[in-house]
């Protein structure tokens, strides 16, 4: 299986960890991953926050380099997923069609529409994927309770973006279970972070988040798993205070790593704010080993 | 005012956000659900009213336009279909069009910035967003203790990163600014 491999800006920063288990976890189930000749950034909020024909045309280069490869995309980050699903639904008609034709004169080709674009989650959360997960699986999560975040991006439009019941998704929670661990029930799974309010009104993202924390801890969660760099940044690093104690906030794929124990995933803890190894040593302790 | 003026400005976010406004019936989903509308000066639905009425100014000048985050659970609840997200989109690009000053000059400073870093390199930045929203809005020390935690971590790189085809995104945005009167 092929894929290629679009990272977008946090990866490649704020969310390296997200980056590395993503490779990681992708290699040791056989998914062959190529990045994106000379990708650039999606414009995530800002872009489309303040033109739409930016929030369609900056996404869509990287359509356009995709379709040269022949190749689906994998977009781990869900704003940049969203802006891309975002680019093809527009592509048809008013700005976004603007948007289309004027890339067209500038890369000198035309837009076919035919690549697939897809998030980790929706690749890793079908039946065979997840039963390939439960063999790599060796160092188990067992006795680790996980409250599941998808935040906004990966379902909402629904109609653009929603790979499962934008409601009530469930692929990381599947995920969550082939590795051993145990998903806690909460209702925060779909709520919003502030995401890119995070730098201008850093009041409101601490308001939100501490909602969100207090309910995983409320709902038992020794670790919440997300699968967006925004609301694993804000998250992580917006809870001070928030709950009686820090939750760490891992990458869905940083937790599957450490489950198949993959050596590129070692290490990555260190880049979280709220340690993550108390609550792996319960984990841990049953194996006596490893460490994030 | 009349009739004439209220509608020309409907039809206007009408049409910039393609959203159907006009269906509004004021049930209130999209602020009960809406995360920010605690903080907010105008409640999602009150912007929709507004805007139907043709009140622009109170619209245009207001804190909530720009305090959206585009989290789309309003679009998600709305039983018309409507998106407020979208009109608000609308309302932030009819704001600059006609000189109001940013009800949160704070949140127009980060997303010029951001989208400056990208214009130049093709890439955000994160320093570099930084460094401009600091210089724009004069606060210098707010999330500084942070800044250093997420340095000491490798979360935030020192260089930026640059594509190769940064002509393509300086077209698009010389584009973009051309479509706007
Ligand atoms: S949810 Fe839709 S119909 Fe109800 S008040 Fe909001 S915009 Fe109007
Ligand atoms: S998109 Fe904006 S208006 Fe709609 S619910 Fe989210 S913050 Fe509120």
């Amino acid at each position: 299986m092929r894929y290629a491999y679009y990272p977008g800006c946090s990866l490649h920063s704020t969310a390296e960890e997200y980056d590395i288990s993503t490779r990681a976890v992708m290699k040791a189930l056989g998914v062959e991953l190529l990045e994106l000749e000379d990708w650039s950034c999606c414009g995530a909020t800002p872009a489309h926050s303040s033109d739409k024909f930016l929030g369609v045309a900056l996404p869509m280069r990287n359509l356009f380099i995709a379709e040269e490869t022949g190749l689906d995309v994998l977009a781990p980050c869900a704003a940049c997923y969203n802006s891309l699903r975002h680019a093809q639904a527009a592509a048809e008609e008013g700005e976004g069609q603007e948007a289309r034709r004027a890339l067209e004169q500038i890369l000198g080709r035309e837009y076919r529409g035919d690549v697939q674009v897809l998030h980790p989650l929706e690749l890793l959360g079908g039946d065979e994927m997840l039963e390939a997960v439960r063999q790599k699986v060796t160092r188990p999560l067992r006795g680790l309770k996980v409250a599941t975040y998808y935040g906004c991006l990966l379902g909402r439009p629904a109609r653009e973006v929603a790979f499962e019941d934008p409601e009530r998704p469930v692929s990381m929670d599947r995920l969550m279970e082939a590795a051993g661990a145990e998903v806690v029930r909460w209702s925060y799974k779909t709520d919003c972070c502030g995401g890119s309010l995070a730098v201008a009104r850093p009041d409101l993202v601490v308001e939100l988040v501490a909602g969100i924390v207090r309910a995983a801890l409320a709902a038992g969660a020794e670790a919440i798993v997300t699968a967006c760099p925004l609301c694993q940044s804000n998250l992580d690093t917006r809870q001070a205070g928030a709950g009686e104690r820090p939750v760490p906030v891992l990458y869905v794929t940083e937790a599957l790593a450490w489950a198949m124990e993959l050596p590129e995933a070692s290490g990555l803890g260190r880049r979280h704010l709220v340690d993550p190894a108390p609550a792996l040593a319960a984990v841990n302790s049953q194996r006596g080993m490893g460490e994030l | 005012m009349s009739t004439a003026v209220t509608l020309d400005f409907y039809r206007r976010v009408a049409g910039e956000s393609s959203e159907p406004i006009a269906r509004c019936y004021q049930c209130q989903k999209c602020s009960g659900g809406c995360p920010v509308s605690f903080a907010m000066d105008l409640r999602p639905h009150e912007v929709i009213r507004l805007v139907q009425l043709g009140r622009d100014e109170e619209v245009l000048k207001s804190q909530a336009i720009w305090i959206c985050i585009g989290c789309k659970t309003c679009q998600a609840r709305c039983p018309n279909d409507i998106d407020a997200s979208r009109v608000m989109d609308g309302l932030r690009a009819l704001a600059r069009e006609r000189g109001y000053r940013p009800g949160d000059e704070r949140v127009a400073a980060f997303h010029e910035a951001f989208l400056r870093t990208v214009q130049g390199l093709g890439r955000a930045y994160e320093l570099g967003t930084v460094a401009l929203f600091k210089a724009r809005t004069r606060d210098l020390f707010g999330d500084l203790t942070l800044g250093l935690e997420m340095f000491r971590r490798g979360k935030l790189k020192i260089r930026p990163s640059r594509i190769r085809r940064r002509a393509e995104i300086g077209r698009i945005f010389r584009l973009a600014k051309g479509k706007r009167p």
